[in-house]
């Protein structure tokens, strides 16, 4: 533990954007500038270096990063995530500053990186994992351990781009995590691929780790990330936001989700604007912290400059394993007849069936003719929903699993064979009074039947 | 354990060991390339022997019954072949691997390995047909009767030579297609230009003695006169001042070549 797996000194990173790459940069330019003549050229090319401008997509990197940490790299998209990860897999060199990195390196920035889709899975197999870094013996080695992950024997000698993509998925996988590096780097490669799979992999993870290697996981994953990572690393912007103990730097980034206001979406052409939208608890308070049943109330600020006639709002609420719910004027038919001037729009989710995982709330609205969109789908916001599910009565092994579980619990009930009943609930009001206590036996038709 | 140090230009360390460490995946890349071109065809690996006799029917019915250009006393087939064999290796090796990197962007954007890896690779692709137009020559020349002499231990400096001159082009295109994908119109132009003034259909010998130097000075010409030379024997004529401008043609364009490919290959993932 002691010793140092990676440690980044003032790292930067800078792409050069602007002029030369708008006017084009093909070789007729080029040439054309050298004949016509020489001297202005080289000049010009001088001036024109200063006048490009600089975007550090990375600036001031520094971390110490532990023999067998797991870090979780968060940031929104284009905070420079991927380069970092890029810079530190040697896709690209940095600009300044230094990388000292102890042992072999391994980075999954993608799954199924150099597939061949004309390819047998077996010649897959043998191709990905060279251009991984593997050796031939290696991977004869490891061939049938790859096989048995992946899910796939019967398929292993069909082309793969007759694979489904899941299928496709497992094998890119399974060829990645028997890579032995002493640090890994993973990019947002859980994205894909089935439910069941997911966590297959997320295991896999989790043991490569417990063996004393190093991780760096970037992710959108929120709960991914907390599951795995003992400490994450904030990028916004380029720079270093945070470093530090996994649960402090999670929970100020979700902060920043929420506190950082929609940036002010405004649609010209319809001369509409949405400059804030409040997330709310049932007592009405600002936050994006809910607890399981509670009522979520999403407050959209407009000011219309024109007339908005007849707009379609519709809200989806996307959790770790996909979506969940939605209210979608599109469906019920509920829209306001127009907008005008200042005002609000409130849709009050009631008592939320959510288990505590963190979510993102995303939304679109249409305009009358329902086929334009005055403002595109977009993740807008998100928020976590928290707390303790033994007092909801949950009260199993792996209770802590619902982080990655399918996150809508309706109301249910077991009705066992001894006659038991019990209610499960998100909502603790209703699941007083459907319980029923486990004392009063009344055998049901149904087990009547049964007997 | 492995200590790696990534710095602002300070990768050169690294280099010659990481291409060592890579060595298998020269292999792999050319087995790709070899397993999938012929995915889908009916006539399969047959293709690689179809296109050269073809080629080779048509320039000898050209320059030798039409043309009737002297043959030195080598059926015309074969001395048409001889040229065939180094130049159609040249063409596809700059073609392959000018295209290889833009190929495989995917793979440059997002998995670190030494990407001098690819280029070759493809050379290695065009190499192995190569090899088997060479099995369609040996069989040609059994048919003929036709004993090599003592020349024929010249033979392998001449591939060498072929090989090198390949990469070096190969690896210039490859780095400047990456930038300039004008490369892709200009490299089919090249081709084809360069096979009407190298001596692939006739002997260097019908190009007038005073052009001869001028005539040289492209270096498939000492390759190709010397191909035929090691293979058809010492009654052809070759030009020893061509081979050694080709020689020292071929050392400077690999080394050019290794250096800029290496100088811009750092920026290969921003820019493709």
């Amino acid at each position: 533990m002691s010793q140092t797996a990676i440690s980044i000194e003032g790292l930067g990173k800078c792409y050069r954007v602007g002029r030369q790459q708008a006017k084009g940069d093909g070789l007729r330019h080029a040439m054309e500038a050298v004949l016509r003549s020489p001297v202005a050229w080289i000049r010009k090319r001088r001036e024109q270096s200063s006048k490009e401008e600089d975007f550090w997509a990375l600036r001031n990197i520094s971390a110490i990063i532990p023999e067998g940490d797991v870090v979780g790299v968060l940031g929104r998209n284009g905070a420079g995530k991927s380069t970092l990860l890029k810079v530190l897999s040697r896709i690209t060199v940095p600009t300044e500053g230094r990388i000292k990195l102890h042992g072999r390196v391994a980075s999954l920035l993608e799954v199924g990186t150099g597939f061949h889709q004309e390819l047998t899975g077996r010649e897959n197999i043998f191709l990905n994992g060279a251009i991984l870094g593997m050796t031939r013996a290696e991977i004869i080695r490891k061939f049938d351990e790859i096989v048995a992950f992946s899910e796939i024997e019967q398929f292993i000698d069909t082309p793969v781009k007759r694979y489904s993509s899941g299928m496709y998925v497992r094998l890119a996988f399974a060829v990645a995590a028997h890579l032995e590096p002493e640090i890994l780097i993973v990019d947002e490669v859980l994205a894909v691929g089935d439910t069941a799979f997911q966590k297959k992999c997320l295991g896999k993870m989790g043991s490569f780790a417990a063996s004393g290697r190093t991780v760096l996981f970037v992710s959108h994953n929120i709960e991914a990330i907390r599951t795995l990572c003992k400490r994450a690393i904030w990028l916004r912007d380029g720079s270093l936001m945070m470093d530090g103990e996994i649960s402090s730097v999670v929970d100020e980034y979700s902060k920043s989700l929420f506190s950082e206001e929609v940036p002010s979406w405004d649609n010209p052409d319809y001369g509409i604007c949405l400059n804030k939208l409040a997330l709310k608890n049932g007592r009405g308070e600002l936050t994006n912290h809910f607890v399981p049943g509670e009522d979520l109330r999403v407050e959209i600020s407009f000011q219309a400059r024109k007339r908005v006639n007849r707009p379609r709002f519709a809200i989806g609420i996307v959790g770790a394993n996909g979506s969940c719910f939605t209210s979608n004027m599109l469906l019920d038919g509920k829209f306001p007849e127009y907008l005008e001037g200042e005002g609000t729009l409130t849709c009050l989710f009631k008592a939320i069936p959510l288990l505590p995982q963190t979510y993102t709330l995303k939304m679109a609205v249409r305009d009358e003719t329902i086929k334009d969109f005055i403002f595109p789908y977009k993740d807008v916001t998100s928020f976590n929903v928290t707390g303790d599910l033994a007092e909801y009565g949950y009260e199993g092994e792996y209770v802590n699993w619902a982080s990655r579980s399918t996150p809508v619990v309706i109301p249910y009930e077991w009705h066992l064979p001894d006659g038991r009943r019990e209610a499960v609930s998100l909502n603790r009001s209703v699941r007083a009074i459907s319980n029923v206590p486990h004392q009063v036996q009344e055998p049901s038709l149904e087990l009547d039947a049964m007997q | 354990m492995t200590e790696l140090i990534i710095e602002a230009g300070h990768t050169e360390r690294e280099y010659w060991r990481d291409l060592w460490r890579y060595r298998e995946l020269f292999y792999f890349l050319a087995w790709r390339d070899l397993l999938v071109r012929y995915k889908q065809t009916i006539v399969g690996v047959g293709w690689s022997v179809i296109r050269p006799v073809l080629t080779m029917a048509i320039l000898t019915i050209v320059f030798g019954k039409l043309g009737k250009m002297p043959s030195g006393g080598v059926p015309y087939p074969l001395l048409v072949l001889c040229g065939m064999l180094p130049w159609q290796f040249l063409s596809s090796a700059i073609s392959e691997s000018g295209n290889s990197l833009v190929a495989n962007s995917a793979l440059i954007s997002k998995v670190y390995f030494p990407r001098v890896v690819i280029a070759t690779s493809s050379v290695i692709t065009s190499f192995v047909d190569f090899m088997i137009s060479m099995g369609f020559l040996v069989a040609l020349m059994i048919w003929y009767h036709r004993v090599p002499s003592l020349n024929l231990l010249f033979f392998p400096l001449f591939v060498l030579l072929v090989f090198s001159a390949s990469l070096g082009f190969g690896l210039w295109i490859a780095a400047l297609m990456v930038k300039y994908r004008d490369f892709r119109f200009i490299v089919p132009f090249i081709v084809q230009f360069g096979l009407y003034v190298s001596p692939v259909g006739f002997q260097s010998t019908v190009v007038p003695a005073k052009y001869q130097l001028l005539f040289a000075l492209n270096p498939m010409v000492g390759i190709i006169d010397g191909f035929r030379w090691s293979l058809l024997g010492g009654q052809l004529h070759i030009f020893w001042s061509s081979v050694a401008i080709a020689c020292v043609e071929t050392l400077f364009i690999i080394g050019s070549g290794l250096w800029y490919f290496r100088k811009t290959e750092q920026f290969f993932a921003d820019v493709i």
